[in-house]
């Protein structure tokens, strides 16, 4: 089952399959390991729409609302 | 091959500063929150004789630039001799990426394998033997807090060649990664440790929240603590016991009531010298920044490096993010307005660590108007504080609504969009006492080089305004504004003159005024907004350029005209 980001629960694990974003947005969650085919988990989410924090390997991210919506995740439910 | 310009280069937030700091020596800042070196640092190393040069280069993750400060990062590389590629072991997978982009550039690498002591804790494996064969450069494991590999590292220079690489595309970099990472990398399961634990707790809303507001609270009650018993039993003591005598010596030689009497010692508090109010530049000159000010600056600064170095920051910028949106700024806003506490000079800095230029305006604006340093909140707390804590209150709650309506105002009046958070959240590192303990003495020695100067300075010009009579006229041609609109004194337009060189001397000027409680807090509050002290300025000017600047100081004058009307109109 597809879904973005924010849609994932915390604890829960996928495998990012696609971004949805510019190149300056892709390259920059590139960067930081954001990218198809690896495997993501969810940390926590903050309320009203705030930031998502999400773990890949060793590194742990926090993206804005509006970018996270963007990434989309493979997951099993 | 002669070595000249060596280049340190890696991903932000991998050790970069600490190797430095032990290649080169040189006293940098080494620090938790990604960002801290967006300026490079530079210095010499010593291999036999040359000591050639090395360069803190910014952190970046890729040569194709994204920020500021990876395009700088990329101005550099073209100049440089070698470059030791510091690699987070673990995180090697991403880190990898820099590595392959370095050596398509066509110039020696050696890559450190850094904080390889935490790969054990953390159930990770690295074949090193094998990671070099499959490079084909040198790959020593280090340890920047140590300095375990730093000697080998050196060693191993010599070792460093040009390799000729075809360049691949992004995705076959990838590809290539993955199958070095499969060959090289074990990964074990390993229980989660207590630090790992509680970065999870302190960054879901449910028990951050409470967590962010605890650590804040404790922070400020170490800081109070710290400082008061500083005041109370070291430096009051010391200038009560062993500087009076002198002072009261000097004081029967030059004569009271002398010009060089009121000058040095200044004038006479119920028949004798008080260090707060005398006003002379070796009684209340010496002891308004070192025993008055420093206290308070050794304390927070303390607290900030312990709260920088066990990497909490960015975990409050994830959770105020959503809130300082209403602001027009992210989360990250957070950073210069908390090092703004301090002393708004490094706080006015940190704004470039946003990107829009009207992120900058904001936070900078905010920050100046509605921040107050430490030396300003120790004067007021020294000052304000023996007439009642509601008065304290009075003057930080106003200060508060200040920060939140003009961040609610400019977020609307100005135009552009406010950009998303994407940053990296480190994990906790329990933090070195070495370097907290460097960082806490160079910012005090920048505290004393800076202030004490320019707080003489002002003490000095106060005596020579008055003793010109230039004060009387001023108050003269202001008294109206601040009897009829604000209800202090016309003398204490002596105070706005000194507060633009120094806050903290100019709140303290409020002192022998013999103001009423409510005229000491509409006082204390106005000298915080009405404009900041000239380093802020000089540092603002310089950021926003002179154009924003004025526009940032109107906002303030105006600010500071009805704020103090309406205190002057609502406090009984």
């Amino acid at each position: 089952m597809k879904i973005d980001l924010t849609e994932m629960r915390p604890g829960e694990s996928g495998v990012i399959a696609d971004i949805e974003g510019g190149f300056g947005m892709t390259k920059r969650l590139q960067n930081m390991g954001v990218r198809p085919g690896k495997k993501i988990t969810k940390v926590s989410s903050q309320l009203w729409r705030g930031p998502q924090t999400v773990q890949v390997d060793n590194t742990k991210i926090a993206i804005g609302f509006g970018m996270a919506k963007r990434v989309f995740v493979e997951v099993e439910r | 091959m002669k070595l000249n310009k060596i280049l340190l280069m890696g991903n932000p937030n991998v050790g970069k500063s600490a190797i430095f700091s032990r290649l080169a020596g040189a006293r940098v800042i080494i620090s938790n929150y990604p960002g801290t070196t967006v300026e490079f640092t530079q210095g010499y190393m010593k291999i036999g004789k040359e000591g050639p040069m090395v360069i803190d280069v910014p952190g970046s993750y890729s040569l194709e630039p994204t920020s500021k400060a990876e395009e700088v990062a990329v101005q550099m590389l073209k100049d440089g001799d070698l470059v030791i590629n510091i690699v987070d072991a673990t995180n090697l997978e991403r880190n990898l990426y820099l590595t392959l982009e370095l050596l398509e550039k066509g110039i020696p690498v050696v890559v450190a394998l850094n904080m390889w002591d935490e790969t054990k804790h953390q159930g990770i494996d690295i074949d090193v033997e094998r990671l070099e064969k499959e490079l084909g450069i040198p790959v020593v494991p280090t340890c920047g807090l140590t300095g375990q590999g730093i000697k080998e590292l050196v060693e191993r220079l010599s070792e460093a060649k040009v390799l000729k690489v075809h360049p691949l595309s992004d995705k076959k970099k990838w590809e290539s990664i993955g199958k070095i990472i499969e060959d090289v990398q074990r990964l074990s399961h390993h229980h989660h440790t207590f630090l790992q634990r509680l970065e999870e707790l302190s960054i879901k809303p449910l028990t951050g929240v409470p967590i962010a507001a605890g650590v804040i609270y404790c922070a400020f009650r170490v800081i109070r603590f710290l400082g008061e018993g500083l005041i109370e039993y070291v430096f009051e003591p010391l200038f009560e016991n062993l500087w009076l005598p002198l002072m009261m010596k000097l004081s029967l030689i030059l004569g009271e009531g002398n010009f060089l009497h009121n000058v040095f010692i200044g004038n006479f508090i119920d028949g004798q010298i008080d260090f707060g109010q005398s006003f002379g530049l070796l009684t209340t000159g010496l002891f308004v920044p070192i025993a008055m000010v420093l206290p308070y600056i050794f304390s927070f600064y303390f607290m900030l490096g312990l709260l920088e170095d066990l990497g909490y920051l960015p975990r409050l910028a994830v959770l105020l993010d959503k809130l300082m949106h209403n602001f027009g700024l992210h989360g990250y806003a957070i950073i210069p307005v908390t090092l703004g506490l301090g002393c708004n000079v490094p706080g006015a800095l940190a704004t470039r660590l946003l990107e829009g230029k009207r992120e900058k305006f904001i936070a900078a604006t905010l920050m100046a108007v509605a921040v107050p340093c430490m030396a300003q909140i120790a004067m007021i707390v020294g000052l304000v504080g023996q007439r009642g804590g509601r008065y304290l209150a009075i003057i930080f709650s106003t200060l508060f609504i200040l920060f939140v309506v003009k961040g609610l105002i400019l977020n609307k009046v100005l135009k552009g969009p406010s950009p998303e958070i994407l940053i990296e959240i480190p994990p906790y590192r329990i933090p070195q006492v070495g370097a907290v303990i460097k960082k806490l003495w160079m910012r005090l020695c920048g505290f004393l080089r800076e202030a004490l100067p320019y707080v003489l300075l002002g003490v000095l010009i106060v005596n020579i305004l008055y003793a010109l009579k230039i004060i009387d006229l001023l108050a003269g041609f202001f008294g109206p504004i601040m009897t009829k609109i604000w209800g202090l004194p016309k003398e204490a337009i002596s105070a706005l003159v000194v507060g633009f060189l120094r806050k903290d001397v100019a709140v303290g000027m409020l002192g022998p005024l013999n103001l009423t409680n409510k005229q000491l807090v509409i006082g204390s509050t106005v000298l915080a907004i009405y404009f900041p002290c000239i380093a802020t300025f000089a540092v603002l000017v310089r950021e926003l350029g002179i154009k924003d600047m004025l526009k940032a100081a109107v906002i303030m004058m105006t600010a500071a005209f009805f704020v103090g009307a309406l205190l002057n109109f609502f406090i009984p």
